[in-house]
């Protein structure tokens, strides 16, 4: 399973699971995901050659993806 | 600067800044050294005449030398802030939060963060330390530093998410971070050091250690 994270004041909350081989799941955590970035979340996933790459629709076959806010020059 | 594809979005917000790239850090570091040579050369030479014209003017030309001694350090500390230690939490959400930077972590890194509160991090441009409210850069060769002002927009994040938070913008774009990140200093790592908390200064000099490796 591949997990949707947010990062927000309680360390992480996990707001969706899905699996390639459902189709629902992951149109169920597409809508959450969707909704996060209307927020003004950002969605980083981490891809399976452990690299991070920003993405703006959620992706299928990756090991997770959380959503973290803006960052701004202090 | 528009964000392009692979670029940090946050690059809109700063889209007067041109991208902050390996040639425009060694300009910074030029400038930095002759800027503070042409400050403190003056002060020597007036401390070393007064003292060759009469030797009793010594405490006149102590206060020069002094005079060119504290100015770096002041700019040292200006770039020091960036790592400061913040009012410790270690309430529940700090745990869970720890535990996904440690997830985001290698585990000599781990242990490093766990020690000093410092992210290390290789990237192209260096050797990264990432904290809650900026990043020290360790330039190859380990002798230079570059200290960033940069935090996320959201004070109720616990501390270890906000060290995750720009490590992950770190590792999508390190230009990109670099470029929304306000600059702080740049300068010799020996002065850095000496100026930043101690129980930061074994991260930093681990940094230190990695990246004189980047030189083979």
């Amino acid at each position: 399973m591949t997990r949707l994270l947010r990062m927000d004041a309680s360390g992480h909350t996990e707001l969706a699971a899905w699996s390639a081989g459902d189709p629902a799941s992951h149109e169920r955590a597409a809508s959450i995901f969707d909704e996060q970035l209307d927020g003004g979340y950002m969605g980083v996933a981490k891809l399976h050659d452990q690299s991070f790459e920003q993405v703006k629709q959620l992706p299928v076959d990756v090991e997770y993806v959380l959503l973290r806010r803006p960052i701004v020059g202090g | 600067m528009a964000a392009g594809a692979g670029s940090l979005p946050e690059l809109e917000a700063v889209a007067w800044r041109r991208r902050i790239d390996e040639r425009s850090l060694r300009l910074r570091e030029r400038i930095s050294a002759a800027y503070t040579a042409l400050y403190i050369t003056p002060l020597l030479v007036v401390a070393a005449v007064l003292v060759l014209i009469e030797p009793l003017l010594a405490p006149i030309a102590l206060v020069g030398l002094f005079l060119a001694w504290v100015v770096p350090e002041l700019f040292a500390n200006r770039g020091a802030v960036v790592v400061r230690v913040s009012r410790r939490r270690d309430g529940g959400p700090e745990r869970v939060a720890q535990g996904l930077l440690g997830d985001l972590l290698g585990h000599d890194e781990r242990e490093l963060q766990r020690h000093t509160g410092l992210a290390m991090e290789r990237g192209r441009l260096g050797v990264w330390l990432v904290s809650e409210a900026g990043a020290l850069l360790v330039r190859p060769g380990g002798r230079c530093v570059h200290a960033f002002c940069v935090r996320v927009a959201d004070g109720d994040l616990p501390p270890s998410d906000r060290i995750a938070h720009l490590l992950l913008a770190l590792r999508e774009d390190e230009e990109g971070f670099a470029t929304v990140a306000n600059h702080a200093f740049v300068g010799a790592t020996w002065r850095m050091r000496r100026r930043i908390p101690a129980v930061r200064r074994p991260a930093l000099d681990a940094a230190a250690e990695v990246s004189r490796a980047y030189r083979g």
